[in-house]
């Protein structure tokens, strides 16, 4: 697996996004947007629909080409590579290895409905890291027991509750051991009696240290679990600081507007 | 002489004449049918590419197959490839013919059905770290392919039937013994209804498993 970088990793932010922008078409959707996230550091998103929050991480991970502006992790840059001082495209080869090393939870959760949860789980390790078959299930059952779902290994995901597919969505990514972690409202598309599942499951991988970025409508989650809170609006970041100071004392009159408005649904 | 004693002096000669046609029909068909389930993918993957390079020239090949007359095609390849310097048999003409004729419709089937996966699956398999083309692979056409399937074996229909033109360049195929029957014994209705009711004895199953794999998936989803 690529660690170029490591050697440099030390002092330097796990990720480093560099004045990101994204248009579609003639719509500026990401304004030019710079920040950085340390190793282990949890960083939440929040901001009103339509701000830019997921189109921000879909760049993290190159699902979304940046417009301008580039993401690094560990050093590396993610989804092009400098040939003299140009910046030019990875092949999808290498773009994917990359990826390996970035999970993505989607509001949708997206596990592979011909596939058993432990299938889900285990295709990636097996097909992309090409672990065997005995030692990728041994790791899939690891990370259903790590979610609460080992006695549900053998089930579809049409049989599995909104919460269970999330959990399980999660334990994929976890199969993969991504340096980086990246929640896309992962409990938005959910009943509320299943949201606190999976919140606890994201708050015990938060506790071991993962890195993660988190977008969330969840105040109360995002203010016990992270270490830092964005806030964005059209495209760009409005203020940014400790969870507790931009949740309970923001500063800017946006931030405080749009809190209220969480607080009142 | 009436319908019914031609039938029943020579019938047992023509069923056994047009009896040994089938050999030749199906290796056409069946070998028709995979070199267009191979290069239908093929065409489809590159008409659904981000790459223009590749969209375009799938896109010409799509066009000319569907837009021209199959027998024209086969006509090409077999009267036009030797002076290219390839002189292909009657069967293997037939075979790439009708191969090539049938991996443009095929390639719709397949486009079809890989756009009826939702966009997500395939972001989790990227995000995942698989090339789009393990993607594809693994996540993506295993599920297509429930929705493949029944236009697949309708079009496995068409192309039984559509072996019946390749007697034009001298394939001995059903039709072929049905056209020398017909000149030997100066008879026809009988034996071309006989032809069409052995081809019916193929097809009707067929056209039945496709309508259980159609229910079959409207059951799963
Ligand atoms: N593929 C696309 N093509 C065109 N416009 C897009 C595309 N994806 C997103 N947008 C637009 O970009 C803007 C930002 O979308 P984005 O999904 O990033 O917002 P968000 O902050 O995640 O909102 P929400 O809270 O509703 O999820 C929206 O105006 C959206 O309509
Ligand atoms: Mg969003």
């Amino acid at each position: 697996m690529s660690k170029a970088g490591d050697g440099a990793a030390a002092g330097q932010p796990l990720l480093r996004i560099e004045d990101l922008q994204k248009k579609f078409g003639d719509l500026e959707v990401l304004c030019g947007v710079s920040l950085n996230v340390a190793r282990g550091e949890k960083v939440s998103i929040i901001g009103p629909s339509g701000s830019g929050k997921t189109t921000l991480l879909r760049c993290i991970n190159y699902l979304e080409k940046p417009s301008a502006g580039h993401i690094y992790i560990d050093g590396t840059l993610i989804g092009e590579k400098k040939s003299g001082d140009r910046f030019i495209h990875l092949t999808d080869r290498e773009l994917a290895r990359e990826r390996q090393e970035i999970g993505f939870v989607f509001q949708r959760f997206n596990l592979f409905p011909h596939l058993t949860a432990l299938g889900n789980v285990t295709v990636a390790p097996m097909r992309v890291l090409n672990l065997s078959r005995e030692a990728a299930e041994a790791r899939g059952r690891d990370m259903l027991q790590k979610v609460g779902l080992s006695h549900k290994a053998d089930e579809y995901p049409e049989r599995l509750s909104g919460g269970q597919q999330q959990r399980v969505a999660i334990a994929r990514v976890l199969a993969m051991q991504p340096k980086l972690m990246l929640f896309d409202e992962a409990t938005s598309a959910l009943d509320p009696e299943l949201i606190g599942e999976v919140l606890r499951v994201m708050r015990q991988l938060a506790e071991e240290g993962a890195t993660m970025v988190i977008v969330t409508h969840e105040i109360q989650f995002a203010s016990e679990v992270s270490d830092r809170v964005i806030f964005m609006d059209q495209g760009r970041i409005v203020e940014q600081g400790l969870s507790r100071e931009v949740l309970f004392k923001p500063k800017e009159a946006r931030t405080r507007e749009f809190l209220k408005h969480i607080q009142d649904r | 002489m009436t319908f019914f004693q031609i039938l029943e002096k020579n019938g047992w000669y023509f069923f056994t004449t047009l009896l040994s046609g089938w050999p030749a029909t199906l290796t056409v068909a069946s070998g028709a049918l995979v070199f267009a389930l191979i290069f239908g993918l093929v065409i489809a993957l590159m008409r659904i590419s981000t790459w223009r390079l590749l969209r375009w020239p799938a896109t010409a090949y799509l066009e000319f197959f569907r837009g021209t007359p199959a027998l024209v095609q086969l006509f090409v390849i077999y009267f036009g490839f030797p002076d290219w310097g390839f002189q292909p048999s009657p069967l293997q003409a037939a075979i790439i013919g009708l191969g090539m004729n049938g991996a443009a419709y095929i390639s719709e089937i397949y486009r079809a059905g890989i756009e009826s996966i939702h966009r997500g699956q395939m972001e989790a398999a990227l995000s995942l770290g698989m090339t789009p083309i393990k993607a594809m692979q693994h996540i993506i056409l295993p599920q297509a392919i429930r929705t493949m399937l029944p236009p697949m074996t309708n079009f496995s229909i068409v192309l039984l039937k559509d072996t019946a033109i390749v007697f034009s360049i001298g394939v001995l195929e059903v039709m072929a013994l049905a056209r020398q029957l017909v000149t030997e014994t100066l008879t026809s209705a009988p034996i071309y209804l006989m032809a069409g009711a052995m081809y019916l004895c193929v097809t009707i199953p067929m056209a039945r498993l496709a309508a259980r794999l159609e229910r079959q998936r409207q059951a799963w989803q």
